[in-house]
């Protein structure tokens, strides 16, 4: 099978290009990229485009590679596995990763792809894709936690012909929209991310036209050649021939399992840079798989590597070859099908730790902690009292990790261009109140540089409902390094009307809510960078007024303060005394070995450590054809939830004995103010 | 009776004066005096005062450009100012919507720049409304007035009131504001619903804030230059230049400083719109290069597009201000070559006036745009009429070094560095053009600047925007727009809600409201009534959207609104984006805008000529273009008359800018002596 593209036959003919325009053409290229965002951004209505801007454009050649864009290409892949036609006029149409390679990585995220045509002659290549808010499936937002198949996870579109030569395919559009919740904003968003490949195929058209389609694609050669040529350079100076090794976890897959560990052993041989994921988890049975498409992995790595020595560089698939990585199948990173994948943020986010964990070990200048990385989520659905259904979505932030070159964020985004949605909004869209949207102070880790505080949002439900939340870093710890501590971990507790206290687990669906209940969503800081007792104690003493660390979280810094602030002598004292007990900074500090971490959890977390999925786990072998029935055990005995009630309407007095007691306590007292 | 217009730039500060019967101008340029502008601005009054033997008193308007509330913001030296939100959100403005800017892994290098109020300065204050207006929990009176004890005694000189949902209803941010009054006498107040009555917590309150961060500087500023002017005995009226191109009195002024942070720009555009149409051109883009960097503006129909945010630098607050991108490409721009890509680069980064451009013999010796452009031999031997010779071994050796790194001759890496710029240029064109649904090829390209009129030839070329307008002094162009435009006045409101929601009968009050608070702000200007005219835009969306795109319904509230904002919208989001969907409409903010009639001044119009333009012809130099050395005319400007034409390439010399004509393309000068650049095959017509 492959793709029959159908065009006017040219000759091909290379052009010499001047440097000058072939700048030219990459800055337009760029410019054509920013407006494919603009353009999704401000006509779409899933607010997780809209707001994070979970949507990412490519602009490829004839042959699929990436010129200018956010995702690896999986075009070339596309070609060759679709019996069918390409002409003038098509748009296809998928939702399928597992028929793209992973190019989108759960069924949310639809993908529009349109071959560009100039003269009759293919010319290269325009996507986008978008994450819809809901693509049908057993829960609200179609990111279901118990999900044991791809099919559980909503409508799967494979490869097909939206429009066929300019006409659009009304019956196939009218039988995907029917399986969703929100049809309107389905259909807006993919309007939105149509739209925005029709305004890459204007550009490339009118470059074609300016220069010529024989300059046009020559100057594409050039540009991934000059990529090429950079990169190798860069490699050899950043990846040393010796192999480091990182590694780092997703807790847990909502079932009890967990945690899950993605391992990453990363070399150079010549110009070659070799990423081997050996040693990294079998697949889940749960929904946190993540379908990692190589080339996306390149480009990560890429990028990561680039940001800090020309960040105008044009991405494009150029030094793709040079990358080679192994991904062993079955893996949470190549899980086979029908495996789920909806919750794939955790792994996604984890990969950019590991990948802070392996360049910081080549480049020692380059060591960032760890932070925020992942894109949580909450849904609140339910019928108002009007009869209307309403379903939000909501995407956490938190603490960007401290850096070589200062401080990390309070409450901040790792991804580019996310921004929350006004709370504002919320509470004219949904019937809801957000009662406090602050930084918790002392979440982020302590060192020289500081970790980013995480950030407590308060949610008071106004109509009963039901609650999905998937979060992680729940059980491990955000690390710092160079004798950085770890951040803060994420927490959620709801209070209910009569006063009880519950901590849910990370992961949850169909917890329901009553009028008048609060959810406070904690999400955990960033790790520190350094030794803390080598941060100014002025510093110290302003995070302290700033609210951002507490008195006690600045004794972690060695700093004392009174009721006027600094305290100079006790500082001092502190600082000798905590130099005195031998403290050994440490690379990576993850706040203790697994085993620690496993037989603190209950007693620090208020929820029961995961089972480690080798130790307990039975594989059955995952159906091979789509479309299987599901035969998997049913949920149940996985759900670990703590529920502390409390005195009728009291809150705790005093901080509690144990730490959970002491949480509970300190997120309450910051709530009534008291 | 005379009119004034000021603008105070960087280096000089621009004084014009006009007589209003003639529409005769007389202009001084004086050094600007930035610790405290208004002494630059009394000099240039009254030596063009004395120049011209006009009487203070006889000044009818005084009309003024000023950078005071964006120099607070971009040298961060405003107020400490002191702010009240409501609890839960003493951090709205540090978490600033947990958005961090540039790419993947931008994280890692973003240099965070100082927030405008430290959140030590930040108290929470009980009370609540909900998103209905309705009063959840009363305001805790008392903590208030704590809070601004508080604040005073940690030496706050300004103060913001930001409460959550106050855009529908402000009760409680008033009684907070009376409160602070009465607590701390003196102290300026900025409640966010007065500032922008808008949703979304985040951006009323950092507008409030920067509100309050400039006040207390431009309210010493005009205070000041108000007194010395009537000191002077120049008692007329005194207005300021809004960044969204229209004016409004001092006191206003003192209200809202933060719609003066583009009051600088904005200049430049209220020219344009004076003189673009004047000349015949309605539709116009604007080209303002400068040193360091260049302003792009799109104008439709003599209006040009307001936008409902405001940037500077690092800094984005909702205040309207015409649409103008700023790229970081000018004069001073320098030009590198990244050992690791071997790509050209020029910019952001900049010479500045200090050392500048290796040509201008300074001490610099990285190669500028400026450089460039001579070793082309684009610029004249010397500039300032002669009084600033340029070095051109200097300029020859500075892009020799991007010579080096392409591999190729000297006077290729100068065209290529002259191409890259005016690629970045042209990357900001477009964006107020095609990628807001214009097609570039209808506009006139409006070039002014010091660098403006070098360029904008090779840009209306791969732009396609003909003619290229070069008015006459088009290095001191704003001035001139500032003494050009009217008075302008908004009244918002946000209303979120449905379309088919909303009745007519209730949005006409609801614009009547609006409109009569502009009747209150042109009152106080002393507009006449004949000059006054009020149109109504509301933001509309999808149900669902997150963006809006405003609706102009026009003027008459006698016709049914609803039905033109259903179409309006739909149009336009076509335009914009290529399709409408079956959706609800939503109104999001319903505004009023209220614009006085500018009270033209008479255009000049120079003396007559043939298309002979010899007696303007001051000598020749090689120009090198298209790969190969051209000889071009040197023109003087002043001596051209109506009707002459200059083949390219030629360049035409004036005191404060350089215009370059290409080979291929004619410019003939206008009966206003703007120079009209057209392709030659288009023919010139007479």
């Amino acid at each position: 099978m492959s793709a029959v593209i159908v065009e006017t036959p040219r000759p091909a003919r290379s052009v010499e290009v001047e440097t000058a325009v072939l700048d030219i053409v990459e800055n337009a290229l760029r410019n054509a990229r920013h407006e494919m965002d603009a353009v999704v951004l401000r006509t779409a209505m899933s607010p997780g485009i809209r707001e994070q801007h979970d949507a990412f454009p490519l602009i490829a050649d004839r042959s699929g590679r990436m010129v200018a864009g956010q995702f690896g290409s999986f075009i070339d892949g596309f070609l060759s596995a679709y019996d069918g036609t390409v002409e003038e006029g098509d748009v296809f149409f998928t939702s399928d990763p597992y028929a793209c390679d992973g190019a989108i990585s759960h069924a949310n995220d639809w993908l529009v792809l349109l071959p560009i045509y100039c003269e009759g002659a293919l010319v290269g290549w325009a996507a986008m894709f978008g994450h819809m808010s809901d693509v049908g499936g057993k829960v609200p937002g179609s990111l279901p936690t118990d999900a044991l198949s791809i099919h559980e996870e909503g409508v799967i579109v494979p490869p097909v012909k939206l429009f066929r030569a300019g006409t659009l395919d009304q019956q196939l559009l009218d039988t995907v929209l029917n399986q969703v919740r929100l049809p309107s904003w389905n259909r807006a968003d993919l309007n939105a991310v149509l739209a925005s490949c029709r305004t890459a195929e204007t550009r490339v058209r009118e470059l074609c036209d300016r220069f010529g389609v024989d300059a046009y694609l020559s100057m594409l050669e050039l540009l991934l050649e000059r990529n090429r040529q950079a990169m190798a350079k860069l490699f050899r100076q950043v990846v040393p021939e010796q192999p480091v090794t990182f590694e780092d976890f997703v807790d847990d897959d909502g079932r009890g399992e967990g945690p899950f560990r993605i391992r990453c052993t990363l070399w150079r041989d010549g110009d070659r840079v070799v990423l081997d994921f050996a040693g990294t988890s079998d697949q889940a049975d749960g929904s946190i798989n993540f379908l990692l498409n190589e080339n996306v992995l390149r480009m990560f790595f890429g990028v990561y590597t680039i940001m800090a020595v020309d960040p105008l560089i044009l991405f494009n698939d150029g030094f793709y070859p040079l990358v080679d990585v192994r991904i062993p199948e079955g893996s949470l990173l190549k899980p086979r099908r029908p495996a789920a994948l909806s919750c794939r943020t955790h792994a996604l986010g984890r990969l950019f730790d590991v990948l802070a964990g392996l360049l910081g070990q080549c480049r020692p200048d380059f060591l960032c902690a760890a932070g925020f990385s992942s894109s949580p989520h909450l849904m609140y659905s339910g019928v108002d009292r009007f009869g209307k259904w309403f379903q939000l979505y909501q995407i956490g932030f938190g603490g960007v990790p401290a850096r070589p070159v200062g401080d990390g964020f309070d409450g901040h985004s790792m991804w580019p261009s996310f921004t929350n949605v006004p709370n504002e909004y919320l509470e004219a869209y949904y019937p809801l109140r957000i009662e406090a949207y602050e930084s918790v102070p002392d979440s982020g880790g302590a060192g020289l540089h500081r970790g980013g505080n995480g950030i407590r949002v308060a949610y008071r439900f106004l109509e009963p409902g039901q609650v999905s939340i998937h979060d992680d870093r729940w059980f491990t710890k955000p690390w710092g390094v160079l004798g950085g501590e770890p951040g803060q971990r994420g927490t959620k507790l709801l209070e209910r009307t009569d006063g009880s206290q519950q901590v849910l687990p990370a992961k949850c669906d169909h917890v329901a809510v009553r009028p008048g209940d609060v959810l406070h969503f904690v999400t955990w800081g960033g790790g520190g960078w350094g030794d803390p007792i080598e941060r100014d104690p002025q510093q110290v003493q302003e995070d302290v007024e700033r609210g951002l660390v507490t008195t006690e979280g600045a004794r972690r810094y060695g700093v004392a303060l009174d009721g006027d602030g600094l305290d100079r002598d006790r500082t001092r004292a502190l600082r000798a005394e905590m130099a005195a007990a031998g403290r050994k900074p440490l690379r990576f500090n993850r706040g203790g070995t697994l085993e620690e971490l496993t037989a603190r959890c209950l007693a620090e977390t208020g929820l029961t450590p995961p089972r480690d999925p080798s130790l307990t786990r039975v594989r059955d072998e995952p159906a091979a054809t789509p479309g299987a029935t599901e035969t998997r055990r049913p949920v149940g005995g996985a759900r670990r939830e703590i529920v502390r009630p409390g005195g009728a309407g009291e809150r705790p007095q005093a901080p509690g004995n144990t730490p959970l007691e002491a949480l509970v306590y300190r997120i309450a007292r910051q709530v009534t103010g008291r | 009776m005379y009119r004034l217009g000021v603008d105070v730039g960087g280096t000089f500060t621009d004084v014009l004066l006009i007589e209003e019967a003639t529409g005769k101008t007389r202009r001084t340029k004086v050094p600007s005096t930035p610790q405290d502008q208004s002494v630059g601005v009394i000099e240039g009054v009254t030596r063009v005062l004395a120049d011209a033997q006009v009487r203070a008193a006889d000044i009818r308007q005084f009309l003024h450009g000023t950078t005071v509330a964006t120099n607070a913001v971009l040298e961060r030296r405003g107020a400490r100012v002191g702010l009240i939100v409501t609890v839960g959100y003493r951090q709205v403005l540090h978490i600033a919507r947990s958005f961090v800017p540039g790419g993947l892994g931008g994280w890692i290098v973003w240099d965070r720049p100082a927030e405008l109020v430290a959140l030590e300065d930040v108290r929470e204050i009980r009370g609540r409304m909900d998103f209905r207006g309705e009063e959840i929990e009363p305001l805790d009176e008392q903590a208030v007035r704590a809070a601004v004890h508080q604040l005073v005694d940690r030496g706050v000189d300004a103060l913001a009131i930001g409460f959550v949902n106050s855009y529908a209803n402000p009760a409680h941010e008033l009684r907070a504001a009376g409160i602070a009054a009465a607590a701390a006498p003196g102290l300026p107040v900025s409640t966010s619903a007065g500032v922008l009555p808008e949703l979304g917590e985040y951006e009323r309150t950092l507008t409030t804030v920067a509100n309050a961060y400039v006040r207390p500087d431009v309210g010493v500023y005009l205070r000041n230059l108000s007194d010395k002017l009537v000191s002077e005995g120049l008692v007329g009226e005194r207005r300021v230049l809004r960044s969204d191109g229209g004016l409004m009195t001092f006191e206003r002024a003192e209200d809202i400083p933060v719609s003066l942070l583009m009051s600088g720009p904005a200049g430049g555009v209220a020219a344009a719109v004076a003189l673009g149409p004047a000349a015949g051109y309605r539709d116009l883009l604007t080209l303002d290069m400068g040193g360091t960097s260049t302003d792009v503006a799109l104008i439709e129909d003599g209006v040009p597009v307001i936008r409902r945010e405001t940037t500077v630098a690092d800094l984005v607050v909702r205040a309207p201000s015409i649409d103008v991108q700023t790229v970081g490409a000018g004069g001073g721009s320098i030009a590198h070559v990244p050992a690791l890509t071997g790509a050209l680069r020029v910019g952001p980064a900049s010479a500045g006036a200090l050392p500048g451009p290796a040509a201008y013999g300074r001490g610099g010796v990285l190669p500028t745009v400026t450089d460039a452009n001579v070793v082309l031999g684009y610029l004249p031997r010397a500039l300032l009429g002669g009084a600033m010779p340029l070095d051109i071994e200097k300029a020859r050796t500075a892009v020799g070094s991007v010579a080096n790194g392409l591999g190729v001759s000297v006077e290729a890496a100068a065209a290529a560095i002259i191409d890259i710029v005016n690629e970045n240029m042209l990357g900001a064109l477009r964006l107020v053009s095609v990628q807001r649904g214009y097609d570039p090829r209808r506009f006139a390209l409006f070039g002014f600047g010091g660098a403006g009129p070098l360029h904008a030839n090779a840009l209306a070329r791969l732009l396609g925007s003909w003619p290229v307008v070069i008015p006459q002094s088009p290095g001191v162009l704003c001035a001139y727009g500032d003494a050009s435009t009217g008075v302008r006045a908004e009244a918002n409101r946000s209303l979120l809600r449905p379309l088919d929601d909303i009745d007519e009968g209730r949005l006409q009050r609801e614009f009547a409201d609006l409109a009569a608070q502009i009747t209150t702000e042109f009152d106080r200007a002393d507009v006449p009534d004949d000059a006054r005219a009020v149109r109504f835009e509301a933001d509309v969306r999808y149900h669902g959207q997150g963006f809006e795109v405003s609706v102009d319904v026009g003027s008459s509230r006698h016709e049914a609104l609803i039905p033109k904002l259903r179409s309006g919208f739909d149009e336009a989001h076509q335009r914009l984006f290529g399709f409408t969907l079956k959706e609800q409409h939503e109104v999001v903010n319903i505004r009023a805008v209220g614009v006085s009639g500018a009270e033209r001044i008479k255009p000049v119009e120079i003396e007559q000529g043939g298309r002979d333009a010899q007696r303007a012809l001051i000598g020749g130099q090689q120009v090198y273009v298209d790969g190969g050395w051209q000889d071009a005319s040197l023109y003087d400007r002043t001596a051209l008359r109506a009707g002459n034409e200059l083949r390219g390439p030629a360049i035409v010399v004036e005191m404060d800018s350089t215009s370059l004509v290409l080979p291929g393309c004619v410019a003939r000068v206008d009966r206003l002596g703007n120079l009209l650049i057209l392709p030659a095959e288009d023919g010139v017509v007479s």
